[in-house]
């Protein structure tokens, strides 16, 4: 008889595992990444293609060269950071530009801390900042969406123009008023299904809520971080805008523009850089909510969805040490 | 429907044998009957090589408050007392009997009749049972009388009979409640006087709906036993979960039930108290399932103690050519065993046959922090952080992590989406922070 194989308890698994899970995220993104295709054509597809291929290739040689045993790349947490790293960039930025950022945010803020698992930044997030860094005229000259599949005129990269949230930064700075600026901003529909300038993946509110409730369904993330995430956002913008309508914008056109829903959803809610309690996750959202407002209406930058999120990766683990669950038999109750 | 508050899991019920009526396996030819069959120190042999001995003989007498009689099995011949190596694995004292008849002792009433009537008291009753070496027939095996006696000061108003079985696959305990239903109504009747306590709580996972109606029906005759049915959910059948699940009260740390005035008990103990106060039976036999996906059938046996797990799988057609692990109790708790010629015992609730491709675990990767084990764990403990200090050997600062409390449910390790040997490292750090208090004292 073949020996029997003794090992602790418990003798059997559920049927969860990395790949299913990281095939679940690729698999809630896809509606956003149709709608890239769709507004930005050939362009964001190539972009997309080449990110996924370089973040694998990048991965696969990390490993190579400083990790013994076998690759990593088939648990699809690769093709994740670069369909994300591709949905943060313009659909017109160089193609070797973005190469640079998935070595960028494979090696660096992954790989060197031990691979998956071990990176305290968001690689995708880390990678779009490097980029938004070193080459920021590339990182902000947007191609407008057109819909290069219904107009004859097939000019992917002719019209330029600002983001939503960019056009409001420079309206102010230049002492025009929100009344003025806003005639040159699209409605508010436009904008919720993507008709806007924009990175790849940021565009359609729509197809990323889609993706967060696959998301959701699957149990992948809960909704403790999108929902305290926007909702931050959403109260304090609100507040602003109470006090001075004509200074501040309307907080729908922050709930709409920029990377806000696709940070929200697909950014903040990485479980590996994000708290691991409720509350601590509530915490996380409320401080990625305030942080970008504060740079969005205050900061340099136009957007501030990404350092948002990195600054509060920063502090995850403080978050993880301060919030733990509640033990059995903590509190004597009797009854 | 009631389930307790935090933590659990649904593995896959696989309860195959949930209709096998209780079958008698022929009796072994040799019966290995370890002394150490309950938590706490082994039991003296009373015999020696050569001695014969009839069914429900003492053989074996407790040492200490911690732990419990043993009785022949069989009758027959004592051939030896040797070290064999028993369902924890490691190679302890036995005694061997040659089997020869099956003569059973005169005071013991072997009859079918139930006896209602209970004529003990309630130090008699608890007397009894420790005479008869009854234990917690749950898995854990703690002696039944120490359970019963109560510290000074402290009260029990409400006996807990654990009646869930959430662990999959196994069905012992169904079907005991299913065709002794009576008998072990009867055996919480005698538990209630002995602990003087006018109501008891039977909780049952509605999975187990026939029974669940059949003792419904039952317990309408006697007065302050109630069923309760319960949500299925892992680890149910734990004492801390199913006291919160039944009547809200929450045993504090490192306390025990009888601390929140409840004392639980299994069902098969339960009828194993019967049986040792009405009938004068000694704790010699119990139902063990026999399961397993690759198995020709499934049954649940009447077992002898001492009889090898071999017997129980020829009974069911041998064991099938792709056998990787044979695992004694459920597949959640249970123990893997190294050889088929290991005894039944009394924790024996089941015999689970895994085939190869369901034996070996997932490939380890690294934590992706996604805290399941965390959302898990019926303690509300901190399984990833345990392990990965446990890994480091950082003992004693897993001391603040409470580390004690944890019950190695195994939810922990059955979730984790990268195969972590999370429960493993746990219970090496349980194991190091017990030395570590200990030395302390």
């Amino acid at each position: 008889m073949a020996l029997l194989t003794v090992s602790g308890s418990p003798h059997i698994h559920g049927d969860d595992n990395v790949k299913k899970i990281m095939y679940g995220v690729v698999i809630a993104l896809i509606p956003a990444m149709l709608v890239s295709f769709y507004y930005f054509g050939i362009s964001a597809l190539i972009l997309t293609a080449v990110s996924v291929i370089s973040c694998i290739f990048f991965e696969w040689a990390a490993h190579k060269l400083f990790f013994k045993g076998k690759t990593t790349i088939s648990d699809g947490s690769a093709i994740i950071t670069g369909i994300l790293l591709a949905f943060n960039v313009p659909s017109g930025l160089p193609v070797w530009m973005l190469v640079i950022g998935a070595l960028v945010a494979i090696c660096v803020a992954k790989m060197s801390y031990g691979g998956l698992g071990k990176n305290p930044f968001n690689p995708a997030l880390v990678g779009r900042v490097f980029l938004l860094i070193s080459f920021p005229v590339d990182m902000t000259t947007w191609p407008k969406p057109s819909l290069p599949f219904l107009t004859t005129n097939f000019t992917v990269d002719g019209l330029t123009g600002a983001t939503p949230l960019g056009i409001i930064k420079e309206g102010l700075k230049q002492g025009h008023t929100l009344d003025t600026i806003q005639n040159q901003l699209p409605h508010y529909a436009e904008m919720l299904f993507g008709q806007m300038g924009g990175s790849l993946g940021e565009v359609s509110a729509i197809a990323i809520i889609i993706g967060g409730f696959y998301m959701l369904f699957r149990k992948i993330i809960t909704w403790h971080i999108p929902v305290s995430f926007i909702g931050t956002t959403l109260a304090f913008a609100l507040i602003l805008w109470l006090i001075d309508p004509t200074q501040y914008v309307n907080p729908l056109f922050h709930l709409v523009t920029g990377g806000l829903m696709l940070g929200a959803v697909f950014m903040a809610t990485d479980m590996v850089t994000s708290p691991m309690n409720p509350k601590g996750q509530l915490l996380f959202g409320f401080g990625c909510g305030v942080l970008t407002i504060l740079i969005r209406v205050w900061g340099a930058y136009p957007e501030g969805v990404s350092f948002a999120i990195l600054l509060m990766n920063a502090v995850t683990p403080l978050i993880n040490k301060g919030f733990k669950p509640k033990k059995f038999g903590e509190v004597i109750k009797n009854g | 429907m009631k389930t307790f508050k935090i933590g659990g899991v649904h593995p896959e019920e696989n309860k195959l044998s949930s209709h096998n009526p209780i079958e008698i396996l022929p009796l072994p030819k040799v019966a290995s009957i370890p002394l150490s069959q309950h938590l706490g120190a082994p039991a003296l042999p009373l015999v020696e090589k050569g001695a014969k001995v009839k069914v429900g003989q003492l053989i074996a007498k407790a040492q200490g408050f911690i732990s419990a009689n043993i009785h022949a099995s069989v009758s027959g011949t004592v051939a030896k007392i040797d070290d064999i190596t028993d369902t924890s694995g490691y190679r302890r004292k036995a005694i061997i009997i040659n089997v020869e008849g099956d003569e059973w002792d005169e005071s013991i009433d072997r009859s079918n009749e139930l006896k209602k009537d209970i004529t003990l008291d309630a130090k008699q009753i608890i007397e009894k049972i420790n005479s008869m070496g009854v234990v917690g027939l749950g898995g854990a095996t703690f002696p039944t009388y120490v359970k019963m006696m109560i510290p000074e000061g402290k009260k029990a108003d409400v006996l807990i009979i654990n009646g869930v079985e959430c662990e999959p696959y196994l069905t012992s305990d169904h079907r005991l409640m299913l065709e002794k239903g009576e008998e072990m109504i009867v055996g919480v009747t005698i538990l209630m006087k002995a602990l003087n306590v006018n109501k008891a709580i039977i909780g049952i996972e509605s999975n187990k709906m026939d029974a669940i109606q059949h003792l419904a029906d039952i317990v309408k005759k006697y007065k302050g036993v109630e069923i309760e049915p319960l949500k299925v959910r892992y680890p149910q059948g734990g004492e801390k979960q199913l006291i919160k699940a039944l009547i809200n009260r929450e045993v504090p740390s490192g306390k025990l039930p009888i601390d929140v005035g409840c004392v639980v008990q299994n069902v098969g103990t339960a009828f194993a108290v019967y049986e040792a106060v009405q009938k004068n039976k000694p704790l010699f036999e119990r139902v063990v399932t026999i399961t397993g996906k690759n198995l020709k059938k499934t049954a649940n046996f009447m077992v002898r103690m001492g009889t090898p797990v071999n017997d129980l799988i020829e009974a069911v057609g041998g064991l099938p050519e792709n056998t990787g692990k044979i695992i004694n109790g459920g597949p959640m708790m249970g123990k893997a065993l190294n050889s088929t010629e290991t005894p039944i015992v009394k924790g024996s609730s089941g015999i689970v046959i895994m085939p190869e491709i369901n034996a070996c675990r997932i490939e380890t990767l690294n934590c992706i922090r996604c805290a399941k084990c965390v959302s898990v764990c019926p303690m509300g403990l901190e399984p990833f952080f345990i392990a990965a200090l446990s890994e480091l050997l950082k003992f004693p600062e897993i001391e603040n992590e409470s580390v004690m409390d944890c019950i190695e449910c195994g939810s922990c390790a059955y979730i984790c989406p990268s195969g972590r040997p999370l429960l493993d490292n746990i219970r090496l750090a349980k194991n190091k922070v017990g030395q570590i208090i200990r030395n302390r004292k």
